[in-house]
């Protein structure tokens, strides 16, 4: 059997990793950005030989394990460094090379004047490595070393420019709010070795059923605890925060590591666990509920943000909730389909709000922008592709996989949920549709903003939190005419913009075509065909399609109806409800809420403890030390008195203590 | 015969008398000499048990310790000599090369 | 006979060391020394060991205390000044250890219990005398601690050169210096 090597894969960025690291002093910008691209496109090449391999298997073969070595082996318990490729793995190996290809060439571009050019793609090179460790490993403890890896790439990515408070303090903020949820993580893991003994995939699916009650306590424990972690890495209720504020990073850091792939990694890791988590229906409604709720949230903070990338981080958060309300009710692969449709479209998204940037020499306020349509109109049309996609109007990649959530919602009966989610598609359309207005429409703002500045209508809460600024440095200050971006910009905005387009056409199913689509037969192995998912009839289909259509349009048409035509509408009703806007401009004081129970009661402890154990105690106790050697050194100085006649006398005494001890025994 | 306790106290009179040499006097040469004596003192007792015991090896002892001391005087000499010729004197009282 | 000599040569050994320690000259300290030494030769003969008694002459007698009066001389010294209130504190501890060292001893011989041990005896040979005997017994049985007592002379007597040189050491210093 010729396997195709998946160890190759993430070895390759790795390999460029370190060659960066001996030899990338001497490569310069070119050098440099070659190595690091062709890593990762070498590494999709691999990809795409090893997935043509496994699509040329029969469906149920379609199962490739590569045991590298060994990792360690105590008792019975073992870990491997082994790679799996499956129909599930497959995909999210290829959008994560795929994608990733295109923003390190779009990298090459955007990040062309940084005087860190080289750190930054060593750091996204590890990215790459960490994040094709979590999705090719065969084991939860390979899983998560990619996990952590992928953090730790995320919180030097964030902080890249680590001069700028902000950013490391963001990165920072990011890094320990993943803690918590990398915690629950590992104490899943825990859990299922405990219980089954093992951390591989393949053995721990098969001892579930056996070991564990469907719906009991230990299963949703273990269940709640994985879940936990995607939480934290796929920011969702209750660790969220970290995402926007990892805008701070460098905009492809934003596109790659929290739009298109290290933040799916949780809902990854649910789809991977999907046999236990469908023995826990408890967890399932959880996670139903937590994303449905986050989709929810974020899209209504998302509608008041200023900040071009502000508003992408909160439509990737409430994309992300899409996603696991899909897992919750059992649609793992609609699931799965909206993880790959979304980094298409939100990668797409986050490049061209960086062209867009770039373009205005680093002005992220959307309220000093507009009219670029002419200015920029390759940027603008891929970014007009890419909104539509999101908005959900077909026949673009994000209508085929959101409305195959709506639908599997409704269909197994989450009525709630399914409302939810309509009301998020409509805020999602009405946000999306307003950050294209205000950026590509209407009026350049950019030129006359120091005039009018604080006569515009957001004028008066710009001091507050707005504080992504791409600003590194480099000050072009913000005069120079805004132009296109170079080629190596617009060319992956280009690619991604087709598969925005057609990406989602692999999940076209019932009604449409005869049978199950294509996307769900290829997950089959892997996902099954779902205990409970029943069909709708085709009539109920349509309509439902009809439904999400009509609000997507209709969250559309507000939105160049309020910032378009009649911008006094959108005047109107912040100040008819201020409260309301004000709630969610601050996005409901969640950060304030956790500093005030979490962090301040920690930072204050910590510093008591500091004051009292670490300097009383710990200090007190060495320096004791240190006095008691002193005080005894200095009294046995006196025995060394450097005199041959005091040294004799000494032995002299050891002669009589000898000579007394003769005498007693 | 000799009674060995003879052997013995006299032995232990000229060790007492070297350790009083040694703590007394404060020139390094006569320090030295008084060492020798105690070592003499040392083989003096090594041979009366030698005798006690009707057998040779005491008296082997006493001609490897007599090495040692051959050995140990040549050294010690050479080192007296040394500090002479940095100090200009064998005083031990007025040499403290030793304290820290 | 033999018990009058034994205290003869105790007698005389006593004194010549207490000489030894007291007298202010350190040259007729050292020729005190070699009164002691011979006296001490003779209560080797008493005592039956021959060898030790002629190499106690030939060694300590001879070679060591030529040595020394050889030294002495080199360092011209004048008689030794021991005056001063520090010096007399110290000579007051030297005497008092002394004493008491002497009383522990005495208690200790005369608590007595020397008597033979389990030691496997060997008897010395009377025929041939006791040189013959010793030789034999330091060829066969001390044959290994003998020849280690060559190498540990010949160290002594490179390190007694090595350090007597001296000065063309310190040019030998400042080359490594550099």
């Amino acid at each position: 059997m010729n396997l195709p090597m998946l160890w190759i894969i993430p070895a390759l960025p790795l390999a460029a990793v370190a060659l960066n690291l001996l030899f990338g002093d001497r490569l310069g910008k070119k050098g440099t950005s070659f190595l690091a691209c062709g890593a990762v496109g070498l590494a999709f090449a691999a990809a795409i030989r090893a997935v043509l391999t496994l699509a040329a298997r029969s469906p149920e073969e379609r199962q490739m394990v590569e045991t590298a070595w060994t990792w360690f082996r105590v008792g019975d318990f073992s870990a491997d460094v082994s790679f799996l490729l499956d129909p599930l793995s497959a995909i999210m190996v290829l959008v994560v090379t795929g994608v990733g290809f295109l923003i390190h060439i779009y990298s090459i571009g955007y990040m062309a004047e940084d005087p860190s050019f080289r750190r930054f793609f060593l750091y996204l090179n590890l990215f790459m490595f960490a994040m094709l460790t979590l999705v090719l490993a065969d084991n939860y403890l390979l899983m998560f070393v990619g996990w952590e890896g992928v953090g730790l790439c995320s919180y030097l990515l964030i902080g890249f420019w680590h001069e700028k408070q902000s950013a490391t303090d963001a990165g920072k903020k990011a890094f320990i709010v993943n803690r918590i949820g990398d915690f629950g993580f590992l104490l899943g893991v825990m859990f299922l070795i405990a219980w089954t003994g093992s951390v591989n995939y393949e053995r721990v699916f098969a001892a579930a059923p056996h070991l564990f009650v469907a719906g009991g306590s230990i299963i949703t424990l273990a269940t709640i605890l994985l879940f936990v972690g995607a939480t934290g890495k796929s920011a969702q209720i209750p660790l969220f925060v970290w995402l926007p504020d990892a805008m701070e990073g460098p905009t492809p850091v934003s596109a790659l590591i929290h739009a298109a792939t290290m933040v799916t990694a949780g809902v990854y890791m649910v789809v991977r666990s999907h046999v236990l988590f469908e023995m826990a229906p408890a967890t399932l409604e959880v996670v139903a509920v937590i994303g449905a709720a986050t989709a929810l949230m974020a899209a209504t903070i998302g509608l008041v943000q200023n900040d071009i990338k502000r508003v992408l981080a909160y439509s990737t958060v409430s994309q992300l909730g899409y996603m696991f309300f899909a897992c919750g009710v059992g649609a793992f692969g609609a699931g799965i389909f909206h993880v790959m449709t979304h980094a298409f479209f939100k990668a797409l998204l986050f490049l061209g709000a960086g062209s867009v940037i770039y373009g205005m020499h680093h002005e992220q306020d959307m309220r000093k922008m507009g009219g670029l349509a002419g200015k920029m109109p390759i940027t603008h049309l891929t970014m007009l592709l890419a909104t539509i996609a999101i908005a959900g109007i077909p026949p673009f990649a994000g209508f085929w996989s959101k409305d195959e959530i709506l639908a599997k919602a409704f269909a197994t009966g989450h009525y709630g949920i399914f409302a939810a989610g309509l009301l998020g598609a409509l805020m999602t359309a009405f946000y999306m549709f307003r950050l294209y207005v205000l950026t590509f429409r209407g009026k350049p703002r950019f030129e006359e903003h120091a005039a009018h500045g604080h006569a515009d209508a957001h004028g008066h809460d710009a001091h507050a939190a707005h504080g992504a600024h791409d600003d590194h440095g480099h000050d072009h200050g913000h005069g120079g005419p805004v132009k296109e971006s170079p080629w190596s910009m617009t060319v992956p905005l280009s690619i991604l913009a087709v598969l925005s387009v057609a990406g989602g056409w692999v999940g076209i199913g019932k009604p449409f075509i005869h049978g199950e689509s294509w996307m769900a037969t290829w997950l089959e192995p892997v996902l099954g065909h779902g205990p409970h998912m029943k069909h709708l009839s085709a009539p109920a289909e349509f309509a439902l399609m009809g439904l999400s259509v009509a609000v997507a349009a209709f969250g559309i048409f507000m939105a160049f109806r309020a910032y378009l035509q009649q911008p006094s509408i959108a005047t109107a009703v912040r100040e008819r409800f201020a409260g309301v806007h004000n709630a969610l401009y601050n996005k409901y004081w969640v950060d304030e809420f956790y500093g005030a129970i979490a962090v301040t009661p920690i930072h204050q402890g910590a510093m008591r403890l500091w004051r009292f154990w670490d300097e009383k105690v710990v200090d007190g106790t060495v320096n004791g030390v240190g006095y008691v050697l002193e005080g005894v050194s200095a009294l046995l100085r006196l025995f060394q008195t450097g005199y041959v006649g005091t040294y004799a006398l000494f032995i002299a005494f050891g002669v009589l203590a000898l000579f007394l001890h003769f005498l007693r025994s | 015969m000799i009674p060995v306790e003879w052997s013995l106290a006299l032995s232990a009179v000229l060790f007492t008398i070297g350790v009083v040499g040694v703590l007394v006097r404060r020139n390094a040469l006569v320090i030295f000499m008084s060492i020798e004596l105690m070592l003499n003192a040392a083989n003096l007792a090594f041979v009366a048990f030698a005798r006690q015991q009707n057998s040779l090896d005491g008296q082997i002892f006493v001609f490897f310790v007599m090495t040692v001391a051959a050995a140990e005087v040549a050294v010690g000499l050479a080192i007296i000599v040394n500090v002479f010729r940095l100090r200009e004197t064998v005083f031990v009282d007025e040499i403290n090369l030793l304290k820290g | 006979m033999v018990p009058y000599l034994f205290l003869g040569f105790a007698g005389l050994l006593i004194a010549t060391a207490l000489m030894v320690v007291l007298h202010k000259n350190p040259v007729t300290s050292a020729l005190f020394l070699v009164l002691s030494f011979t006296s001490l030769a003779g209560i080797y003969l008493l005592l039956q060991a021959e060898f030790i008694g002629m190499v106690q002459i030939i060694v300590y007698a001879g070679a060591i205390m030529v040595l020394f009066l050889f030294v002495i001389m080199y360092l011209n010294l004048q008689h030794d000044v021991e005056k001063g209130a520090q010096i007399a504190v110290r000579r007051g501890i030297g005497w008092m250890v002394g004493a008491l060292m002497l009383l522990f001893a005495g208690l200790i011989v005369r608590n007595g219990g020397f008597s033979p041990g389990p030691v496997q005896a060997v008897p010395p040979s009377l025929e041939g005398g006791n040189a013959q005997a010793i030789g034999r017994v330091l060829y066969s049985r001390f044959l290994f601690p003998f020849e280690i007592t060559s190498i540990l002379l010949l160290v002594a007597m490179v390190g007694a050169i090595v350090m007597i040189k001296g000065r063309p050491a310190a040019d030998g210093a400042e080359g490594e210096k550099e």
